[in-house]
């Protein structure tokens, strides 16, 4: 049976984790090269490297940085932020990404969901939904869920299935942060409308909140990051946790 | 020993040469021939469009040259697929080493098959020091039927062919150099067990 997946999220600026990492056993917390291997030692099924740096210099760290990854870690992994044309892309994957993930670019130009999917195949292109719920819709939003746009999450998701994306992150910007459990309404309905896998992410606080999100969000993997990074779980623990549930679950 | 990787119009090269320099291996990507012919064992990785894939192979003789190899030889994800007898995918005929075909997922679950998912058990040295069931990490739209050379199979939707012998030639369909220590043991045994 396909196993649900558990993947960490590492936030990445000018080449460093950021956000405060809690790992004795590193020598040095915040080079993602180490915690990446160390998650993928835990058995983490995926990693994401979500970045967040600002500066001209971006593009080639997150190269390297890429690139260094992929030498350490044996298990796939995804790469974000800032990400917009598809020499972007073609740079990231050449340097050892799996897939990418995009989200603001593709909200500027639909387009360019289509010119990635048909360029690298749509197993590689991910696109990551932030969502907010305004006045009771579900709302898109960009620039790191601080935009809000017009356009309603349901409608969004359809259209980037139809254009190519082979995987939807969908973050809800509600939950993200309160650990209050993930946004499982909301993922269920999503999962219902398309015929990709989705990865739920935002509001992780607990182990049933990953068992509910897998269960009534019909979420095909869970992502989270602090409550990874300050073990507050550990990612052995969660998957046994899952498995002793009686949900599919690589050990 | 010489480890030969097949260049073509198919991604995910570069990850199949990272995993065999964890393994200590040094592969060289190659689409000349002789180069491919001399060396000890060949690779043939590869995710992308199956129709594509073999024009380009045809254009340059590979066709004929991976079937007269007689060294070891391992074809990955799109690499087993095109081992196989014919592919929906473009309805391409393809070079004929495995009796099965290859077809498309149904629609009815999510496709493409993403993520971590079993094999069944085999005893084949492919599998040494593998315990069963083994977690693989699969990412595919299309599958190959189960034939008289399936060594190990796995269950989405239907059941397929993950792992396929036949004389020299072996075939996996998930990515070994993706599937963390299992994947990386799977690539061990290719090398030194096989």
């Amino acid at each position: 049976m396909l196993t649900k997946r558990i993947i960490p999220c590492l936030d990445i600026k000018n080449g460093r984790t950021v956000k405060g990492v809690n790992f004795l056993e590193l020598r040095d917390a915040g080079d993602p090269v180490e915690l990446a291997k160390l998650y993928a030692e835990q058995g983490a099924d995926e990693l994401v490297f979500l970045d967040i740096t600002a500066t001209n210099e971006k593009r080639k760290t997150l190269a390297e940085l890429v690139s260094q990854v992929a030498e350490a870690i044996n298990i796939p992994f995804t790469v974000g932020g800032g990400i917009s044309t598809v020499e972007d892309v073609s740079v990231l994957l050449n340097a050892g990404a799996d897939k990418v993930s995009i989200n603001s670019a593709a909200v500027r130009n639909p387009q360019i969901i289509r010119e990635m999917a048909e360029e690298f195949g749509s197993q590689c292109i991910v696109v990551a939904i932030d969502s907010r719920n305004v006045e009771g819709k579900n709302i898109v939003h960009t620039h790191g869920g601080s935009k809000p746009t017009t356009i309603e999450t349901e409608d969004w998701v359809k259209q980037v299935v139809e254009l190519g994306a082979g995987e939807i992150l969908l973050t809800s910007m509600d939950h993200d942060g309160t650990k209050s459990g993930f946004a499982d309404e909301l993922l269920a309905k999503v999962s219902s409308l398309v015929n990709v896998p989705v990865i739920a992410s935002g509001g992780a606080g607990n182990m049933d909140h990953f068992f509910n999100t897998f269960t009534n969000g019909k979420s095909d993997a869970a992502l989270a990051a602090s409550i990874f990074h300050f073990k507050e779980i550990g990612v052995p623990e969660l998957k046994t946790y899952l498995k002793s549930k009686g949900l599919e679950i690589r050990i | 020993m010489k480890i030969a990787i097949i260049k073509y119009n198919a991604g995910n090269i570069k990850s199949v040469l990272l995993a065999l320099k964890r393994l200590g291996i040094e592969g060289f990507l190659t689409d000349d021939p002789q180069e491919i012919l001399a060396a000890d064992k060949v690779i043939f990785p590869g995710q992308g469009e199956a129709k594509s894939a073999m024009r380009y192979l045809k254009e340059r003789g590979l066709d004929e040259v991976i079937r007269s190899i007689k060294n070891p030889f391992l074809g990955i994800c799109l690499g087993l697929q095109l081992l196989c007898k014919h592919s929906e995918e473009g309805d391409t005929e393809c070079l004929g080493i495995f009796d099965s075909d290859v077809k498309k997922f149904p629609d009815q679950l999510k496709v493409p098959h993403m993520g971590w998912n079993t094999l069944s058990k085999s005893a084949d040295p492919i599998f040494k020091e593998i315990q069963f069931p083994a977690y693989f990490y699969f990412v595919h739209s299309y599958y190959a039927t189960v034939s008289e050379q399936t060594l190990s199979q796995t269950d989405y939707m239907l059941p397929f062919s993950t792992v396929l012998k036949k004389d020299n030639f072996y075939a996996i369909q998930p990515h070994p150099e993706k599937s963390a220590e299992e994947g990386e043991q799977f690539l061990n045994n290719f090398l030194f067990e096989i």
